[in-house]
């Protein structure tokens, strides 16, 4: 039946299939369905960069418009991994210039990004368009400059949190005046203050502008000068929103918000001055995202506004909106979908803000659509969660951070693992889930038989064995990715499914039981995964086989050990001068 | 992060449930000489003891104090070991010479450090952490500085050690300085999970609303550690400190592992080593928050974690000039 079938048909089916999921899978049916996918697959996914390396991808897909690409390990967030560790992304952007000249978009997260690395994406793509780099850092305001003179087709230049220097703010200058095609910038991560009459004209002359998120610098009053020229805007980030209050500056704001009737995602907010917050009061309506994260003002003033906002999917916020506001929110907000709220003050200890699970709870019943939650909070109970469980089942993520690790069910002093084991019971769908609190191996005993759709589990302070591990490695069968710290998780439950970790992505582990042999071993035996003892103690050479390693990352690749690695990171049990090559 | 090993022999936990669904590769692990040792003192019981946590960080605490001890970037002309720190204690007049000590614990103290008295902070530099190489400092700052020159390697060490002991017993001292994070409050490495960026916006931002909810903010200040020759920087959360010798201490034990590597692989005594460091000369300076490079010490605390926005450690030969400066800016300030 195969051969009857033109590849051109073929191809053209494929085309509709835009997930690298089914994509991937598409290639697995046979010789032809590979073949046409490599010729035709021009989006590129690759969610670990030492997994692979570019002359294995350049070999099999030929015609490549569009790269994503992640580097360090998630919790690389949180300060775990060391500065120098890896994930550079230089060798792949040489490589992709060569391969690749007419390559359109490029996404990183988390990667090492230099200013010779901007330069050459620069210089070396002609249609370059999209640019998004996510939890970047390595570069400076003089990369940026780069890509503004030289890509005359740009589209999207987005910074998300990433750790810029910030040499001046010159650079959005160097955008020429014949360049129109802006469709998205978001510069919100930076420091230095840019030319705003440059940002002004930039503004005015793309009449595609769909994003602007400012940065800090950009002052309250200068904001009705920009919305003015970009009425189109569907997603505006503010830049510093305080000044003291003015009649005209704020009628004059009000006006411009108003006129702006596709606006649909606010942002921004920092240093706010609550008197100017109304402003925004007649676009409330019309969001679907509303960030407050910056926003350090009192729950009154964060519940007045979210009151107004019925449509809203996704609400990021303060803990300084407190259970009231938040059972505002599900009075009011009847279509959210994601609720992010962080902590005011991330510290252990006692603070005065009353955000406790009843907010939670309380958002749970209203919200009929909440799939995605991330909630930081002082205190939880069993009782809370299995409400929560039963009031959203369709929940794909939920992450929750009880501040004070290890903390028992407030008000039984039992561990909380009824409370999360009902949510993965009840939450058929949930494919994130971070735990905290007080938490033995029962919760890895419900998580390994009822998880099942499980991609990514964080784990902190928790368990008491290597069964729990065991637990989570042998049941959660969809399991990719993997983050424990400071848990009695040890050499038994790693070793005993090895197997395992060649069908995840990627395994991390800090401050547990894993011993120096236990990583040798594996790393020897299993030619597939790329074992990585990151270790910064001075006298590691003396560390007994038996004693823990500080971290250890695990990793599957096609591509063998890496080379680029620092001291402080061994790969254990390769032959140093081998490569390894089994694609 | 020296992990401790207290070892204790926890009981061996029940193999059979574990090996049962596991796949037929384990039986290519069962490898005898793996032990299991519980490490972090937590048996098999549900209910975990959580004061493992306290203690443990208090364990950690201990270790560094005394690796700090062992390693220091001192003075010049520095004498050799040999120090007895609980004699150098009760005879010393060093202490009495040094009422602007932040350690020792007298709120009088205290309060001449928050009024600006630079010289007491130029003092602290001599306590044996940062010290320029004499020849490169100037008329003005050494005069300044030859209070500090007065401390011997061996009393900066005692010192040191004193500030551990007292430190230890000083929470509640510390809790009557407002302007300091209370030390009530444990923080644990990358915990909460809230990214950096944040916890420092969120300072600058309360620190410009007031007091929100009537109290400071005690929020992060990350900012980069450069060391001249270090293949990749460090970045240190300048909050969880009260003092510049906390500071110092804790760049120290981070950035040890380069000085040594100067050494190369033989193995050199504890005093050669020393000596090796003392000749080194490395050099605390800042960058505030003009883009100038200062020296590290001139200011109050409070003042300096106010504008530093990163750090560097660089040779004392390489820092020329750097403190004559740094002086007369806060004379301007003030």
């Amino acid at each position: 039946m195969t051969s009857s079938f033109p590849e051109e048909v073929l191809e053209h089916v494929l085309s509709f299939l835009t997930s690298q999921t089914d994509r991937n899978a598409v290639s697995l049916v046979c010789k032809t369905w590979y073949e046409t996918d490599r010729w035709c697959r021009n989006r590129i996914f690759v969610g670990n960069c030492y997994a692979v390396n570019p002359r294995i991808l350049i070999r099999r897909f030929p015609d490549v418009k569009s790269i994503e690409l992640k580097g360090k390990p998630h919790f690389a967030d949180f300060n775990l991994v060391p500065e120098g560790w890896g994930g550079y992304v230089y060798p792949w952007v040489v490589e992709l210039a060569r391969a690749y000249p007419s390559l359109e978009e490029i996404r990183l997260k988390r990667m090492v990004v230099t200013d010779e690395s901007l330069e050459m994406v620069a210089k070396s793509f002609n249609n370059f368009k999209v640019l998004v780099l996510s939890s970047c850092e390595g570069f400076s305001t003089d990369g940026l400059a780069a890509i503004a003179a030289n890509c005359r087709n740009l589209r999207v230049l987005d910074l998300r949190e990433c750790e810029v220097e910030d040499l001046s703010g010159h650079w959005l200058s160097h955008f020429p005046d014949s360049f129109t095609s802006l469709e998205s910038l978001n510069m919100a991560c930076l420091v230095s203050e840019v030319s705003f009459s440059a940002l002004e004209r930039l503004v005015a002359r793309s009449p595609n502008l769909k994003t602007l998120k400012l940065n800090r610098t950009v002052p309250l009053e200068k904001l009705s000068t920009l919305l003015k020229r970009a009425p189109q805007l569907v997603d505006f980030g503010t830049g510093a929103y305080s000044a003291e209050f003015r009649p005209d500056v704020y009628s004059s704001l009000a006006g411009v918000f108003s006129a702006c009737k596709n606006l649909k995602s606010l942002s921004g907010f920092w240093d706010v001055t609550p008197a100017y917050l109304p402003v925004i009061n007649n676009v409330c309506s019309q969001l679907t995202s509303l960030n407050l994260s910056y926003a350090t003002t009192q729950s009154p003033d964060l519940t007045k506004i979210v009151s107004q906002c019925c449509n809203l999917q996704r609400l990021v916020v303060l803990d300084y909106i407190e259970d009231t506001g938040l059972n505002t929110v599900s009075l009011s907000c009847k279509d959210l979908r994601e609720l992010v709220v962080f902590p005011s003050d991330p510290f252990i200890g006692d603070v005065d803000v009353q955000l406790t699970e009843h907010g939670l709870v309380a958002v749970s019943e209203g919200c009929s659509k909440l799939h995605s939650i991330l909630y930081f909070c002082r205190q939880m109970s069993n009782s809370a969660l299995i409400q929560i469980s039963k009031n959203c089942p369709n929940l794909t993520c939920f992450r929750l951070c009880i501040i004070e690790p290890r903390a028992p069910d407030y008000q039984t002093l039992e561990p909380l693992d009824t409370g999360f084991g009902s949510i993965v019971q009840n939450c058929q769908h949930l494919t994130r889930l971070s735990m905290s609190g007080l938490l033995t191996d029962r919760v890895f005993e419900y998580i390994g038989t009822y998880a099942k759709n499980l991609d990514m589990l964080s784990i902190a302070f928790a368990g008491d064995s290597d069964l729990g591990l065991h637990y989570v490695l042998s049941g959660c069968d969809r399991l990719r990715k993997l983050e424990i710290r400071d848990c009695p998780f040890g050499d038994k439950a790693l070793l005993a499914n090895a197997s395992k970790l060649e069908r995840m992505r990627s395994l991390w582990m800090s401050s547990c039981l894993v011993s120096f042999g236990a990583c040798k071993l594996l790393g020897r035996k299993m030619p597939g995964l790329n074992v990585e003892v990151i270790d910064e103690r001075e006298n590691v050479n003396s560390i007994p086989e038996y004693a823990p390693v500080e971290k250890v990352y695990i990793y599957r690749t096609v591509s063998g050990q890496r080379f680029d690695a620092p001291d402080f990171v061994r790969i254990m049990g390769k032959d140093k001068d081998a490569v390894y090559n089994l694609s | 992060m020296t992990p401790p090993l207290l070892d204790v022999e926890g009981d061996e936990h029940g193999n059979t449930s574990l090996m049962t669904s596991a796949s037929t590769m384990e039986s290519v692990f069962k490898n005898p000489g793996l032990t299991e040792r519980n490490y972090l003192g937590l048996s098999d019981s549900s209910s975990v003891d959580s004061s493992a946590v306290s203690a443990i960080s208090e364990m950690k605490t201990n270790n560094l104090n005394l690796k700090a001890t062992e390693l220091r970037l001192g003075l010049p002309g520095s004498q050799s070991p040999g120090r007895d720190p609980d004699a150098d204690l009760a005879s010393s007049p060093c202490l009495d010479e040094k009422p602007l000590f932040p350690l020792i614990p007298s709120s009088s103290s205290q309060k001449i450090i928050v009024s600006g008295n630079k010289r007491g902070f130029s003092d602290t530099i001599g306590e044996g952490s940062w010290m320029i190489g004499s020849s490169a400092i100037d008329s003005d700052a050494s005069k300044s500085l030859a209070n500090g020159k007065i401390l011997s390697g061996n009393q900066a060490a005692m010192i040191k050690d004193v500030a551990s002991k007292v430190n230890g017993s000083n929470a509640s001292v510390k809790k009557v300085n407002a302007s300091n994070p209370p030390a009530a409050k444990a923080q644990v490495i990358g915990w909460p999970p809230v990214r950096s960026f944040r916890k420092n916006i969120l300072a600058t931002n309360s620190k410009n609303n007031d007091e929100v909810d009537g109290k400071p903010g005690p929020a992060a200040l990350f900012v980069k550690v450069s060391m001249d020759g270090a293949p990749y920087l460090r970045k240190v959360d300048l909050r969880s400190y009260t003092t510049y010798q906390q500071l110092s201490s804790a760049l120290e034990k981070m950035f040890s592992c380069f000085t040594i590597g100067q050494c190369g692989s033989q193995n050199l005594s504890e005093s050669k080593l020393r000596d090796l460091l003392h000749g080194s000369e490395y050099v605390l300076s800042y960058e505030d928050k003009d883009g100038d490079w200062m020296l590290v010490g001139d200011v109050p605390w409070d003042m300096f974690i106010g504008s530093c926005k990163r750090l560097k450690i660089m040779r004392g030969s390489d820092a020329i000039g750097l403190a004559p400066r740094a002086m007369e800016k806060s004379k301007n300030r003030t």
